[in-house]
């Protein structure tokens, strides 16, 4: 037996959420909202988030950022030997020669290698999975940018990203990028992005958790693989930018005058390791999800194993803001086949309510992202959660609201592929609420660089998640796909002209692999890990223990 | 041997991202092999219980990039059926295989040069006209796209209608691997949405005209303001900065307007 799709074990809840129902709409359309927290009581409720768990992390023991503490998983991958010996790799066989190496398959690689390739570059894109596996691809809000000149500009963009982030972001990413975020959306439009608009082609618009102005715009809830298909499909056409798929870079190769020029390459599906020559390199690995650091769930692609901070990490390039970790308060808790899926922050933009296991509302819905998980932490740990059949506990999103405030079809048009997947799974969820918790997200930090996309190593340049600095501790709902846009155009176009300018013949070297290796030993450090990961392993206990070929 | 003598009581699933759960195992057969699988599963993660390990065929594991087309058939019906294995839950005696790749035709053009009409469209994929209208790309979509309407609507050089129609599209060719005539649907739709998207759709003006206010060096000064600004300043600045009301339209104003 089941209640509008979900199992009878759910009814009395959701017949809970029925009843307060009308009165939580009457005062949406009289414009009262849940009063948003103080400054001061966001910092409190922080205690509750993941990232303030002492025992969640350790020091680095080696590294340019020795001492700084990240969590475990970071740790692990950190302290942990190459993949390849470096006395093996013979650097005088290059197997691909390029001016720029392009290393990633997301959004701020593509974007990255477009600008490069505009800029006079050869371009070699070296990709884990196909190009456009990546969480761009995934991500569903939309992108952020102040654009109305008559109520916003980038001073306020700025302002929210700071107070996302704690205070804490480099200001000078922060004002390159909120300035530059208009021209960047403008450049989508120009290569055919279809944004949802109004007919005289004003870009529609909303707010985001920690928004002043409603700036966040989208293409239906598909905002990023929009984004993502079609500056794949703008690199598809350009002569110059060439892709290898499966042949994710496992170290990156310097030259005797410590320039980046170019990466120890994997064929996956061959296991060959191979020498790719660069005049200048872009890391833009993404993210690192698939850690699951602390046993969370997560939104995050296959790929997203935190490649890049491994490659940049020995290569010299210290850690920014890798103490905090995004977790998404909207993660589908149940049905267990879709755990862990990301529900777009745009239910509750929209007005959906959050409400706890007596149907009540217990938090503003638009706090930012890691207020808001905390807050979810915290009212399950004080048992007003609701349970599920599976033994977990979730907080109700009330998405039949939507259909009700603006109009019947509602969450059905405007988010197709949540209500899509919903419905196969038997519920509809413009009658029913969803059941969800938090869910680790995003890399707020990563790799250390500057506004123009510069590392301490010339010729290394970074972009999107695998950096950090922009979003400070936090970041906001729709700054993501912006960071990749903005980034990926600086990081392409400074490439190129390092490529072009400064890009010095030399001898090759992994010095600094075999120098680390040094250093782990010194640090007392023995394991047989190995890093990067490249894919997360998800294989039973009961098959590993029957895997037995010797190494 | 061994999957079933493994696994004659329920046992925990394969995926770290999941707490323990018990189910009944049930049979399915990867390319032909047989394995026992707790019921609830995606093919997915049925296939890494099982004891693979993905390299292709898996990607964002939620139904948005298309890695993972599946083709299946169940015992006692010849019909071949399609699924996403991130989305589709195995059923038992389900005969499964992936197509984690497709080599479909993909016209290479230079947008810079392309107008919004159709014969353009017709020039680089003339195929479009071997569609014999025949259904089955709509009914391989996992999405749910209405295939066949959209390249009808192309044929007919309804742009905006195609565009509108694939929007939904993961490209992950499973229309393709099920055409009659050949045609490389996806393909199509990402070049009739980009032309939809920039040569249809008027363009934002107001875009144009902030984009132009930031070249000239409008927000210059206030942004510098605030990058030397101390802490609490910007504490200050943001707990008063004005919030547009979620309700209000499109004509809203704010009353403080020395930054914009």
């Amino acid at each position: 037996m089941s209640y509008l799709g979900y199992p009878d074990f759910f009814k009395p809840y959701i017949k809970k959420v029925e009843e307060t129902r009308p009165a939580r709409l009457e005062k949406r359309r009289k414009g009262e909202e849940f009063p948003f927290m103080s400054l001061q009581q966001r910092e409190e409720m922080l205690k509750y988030h993941p990232d303030y768990k002492e025992e969640g992390r350790r020091e680095i023991r080696v590294g340019p950022s020795k001492g700084y503490r990240v969590a475990h998983e970071f740790v692990d991958l950190l302290e942990a030997k190459s993949r390849v010996d470096p006395n093996k790799v013979d650097l005088s066989r290059i197997d691909y020669e390029t001016d720029v190496l392009v290393i990633g398959g997301g959004g701020a690689a593509t974007v990255a290698a477009l600008i490069a390739e505009e800029n006079g570059a050869q371009v070699l894109m070296a990709t884990k999975l196909r190009h456009g596996d990546a969480n761009t691809m995934m991500a569903e809000g939309g992108i952020q940018a102040a654009v109305k000149r008559e109520k916003d500009s980038p001073y306020y963009h700025y302002l929210d990203v700071l107070g996302g982030g704690h205070f804490k972001n480099d200001p000078d990413i922060v004002a390159a990028f909120v300035k530059q975020a208009p021209d960047a959306l403008q450049w989508l439009e120009s290569l055919g992005v279809m944004f949802s608009k109004f007919p005289d082609g004003r870009l529609d618009a909303m707010h985001g958790g920690g928004t002043c102005r409603k700036r966040m715009h989208y293409c239906a809830d598909l905002s990023g693989m929009e984004i993502m298909r079609t500056v794949r499909d703008e690199a598809r056409n350009r002569k110059n930018i060439k892709v290898l798929e499966f042949c994710p870079a496992v170290e990156l190769i310097l030259n005797e005058h410590g320039q980046c020029a170019g990466a120890v390459l994997y064929n996956m599906e061959t296991k060959e390791y191979l020498v790719a020559r660069a005049k200048a390199v872009i890391l833009a690995t993404g993210g690192s999800g698939r850690l699951h650091i602390q046993g969370f769930m997560t939104t995050n692609h296959y790929g997203a194993t935190a490649d890049g901070i491994v490659l940049g990490y020995r290569a010299g390039v210290p850690l920014s803001f890798m103490h905090t970790v995004q977790y998404h308060p909207t993660g589908v808790v149940f049905p267990e086949q879709i755990e862990g899926w990301l529900i777009t922050e745009r239910f509750r933009t929209e007005g959906a309510d959050v409400l706890n296991v007596h149907g009540e509302k217990f938090v503003n819905e638009r706090e930012p992202r890691d207020v808001e998980s905390a807050r979810f932490i915290k009212e399950c740990l004080d048992g007003k959660g609701v349970p599920t059949p599976t033994g977990k506990v979730g907080i109700w999103l009330d998405s039949p609201m939507l259909d009700i405030l603006h109009g019947e079809g509602r969450v059905r048009t405007a988010f197709v592929g949540k209500w899509k997947v919903y419905d196969r799974l038997g519920i509809d969820i413009s009658r029913a609420p969803m059941l969800v918790n938090p869910t680790l997200h995003y890399q707020n930090g990563g790799l250390k660089d500057n506004a123009e996309c510069e590392t301490v190593v010339p010729g290394l340049y970074v972009s999107g998640e695998v950096t950090g600095g922009l979003h400070g501790e936090n970041r906001l709902m729709g700054n993501s796909l912006m960071d990749i846009v903005v980034f990926g155009r600086i990081a392409g176009r400074n490439a190129a002209i390092f490529a072009r300018e400064e890009a010095r013949e030399g001898e090759l070297t992994l010095k600094h692999v075999k120098a680390y290796h040094k250093e782990l030993k010194e640090a007392g450090v023995t394991t047989d890990r190995i890093a990067p990961i490249l894919l997360p392993d998800y294989t039973t206990p009961e098959v590993k223990e029957k895997q037995l070929t010797v190494s | 041997m061994s999957a079933k003598q493994r696994k004659k009581k329920p046992v925990p699933t394969a995926v770290k991202e999941k707490e323990q759960i018990t189910a009944k195992l049930i049979p399915i057969y990867i390319m032909g092999k047989r394995y026992e699988v707790p019921e609830g599963l995606t093919i997915m993660k049925a296939m890494e219980y099982a004891g693979y390990v993905l390299v292709r065929g898996c990607g964002c594991r939620g139904g948005t990039c298309g890695a993972c087309g599946t083709v299946y058939r169940k015992p006692g019906d010849y019909k071949l059926q399609v699924a996403l294995a991130c989305q589709k839950t195995v059923e038992p005696d389900m005969y499964l295989a992936q197509i984690p790749f497709f080599p479909a035709n993909r016209a290479a053009y230079e947008f810079a040069g392309l107008t919004a009409a159709p014969e353009e469209v017709f020039r680089l994929y003339p195929e479009l006209f071997r569609c014999v209208a025949c259904n089955s790309c709509t009914k391989a979509c996992p999405q749910g796209v209405e295939v066949m309407d959209a390249v009808s609507a192309l044929k007919q050089g309804a742009i905006a209608q195609a565009a509108q129609l694939s929007f939904d599209c993961i490209q992950c060719g499973l229309c393709t691997s099920r055409c009659f005539g050949e045609l490389a649907q996806y393909h199509m739709f990402q070049l009739v949405r980009r032309i939809y998207g920039a040569r249809i759709v008027p363009r934002a003006e107001h875009l144009a005209d902030m984009v132009k206010a930031g070249n000239e060096g409008r927000y210059d000064r206030c942004l510098d303001e605030l990058k030397r600004a101390k802490e609490d300043d910007l504490k200050k600045l943001y707990q008063n900065r004005e919030i547009e009301p979620v309700e209000a339209g499109e004509d809203w104003k704010p009353k403080d307007t020395r930054y914009l």
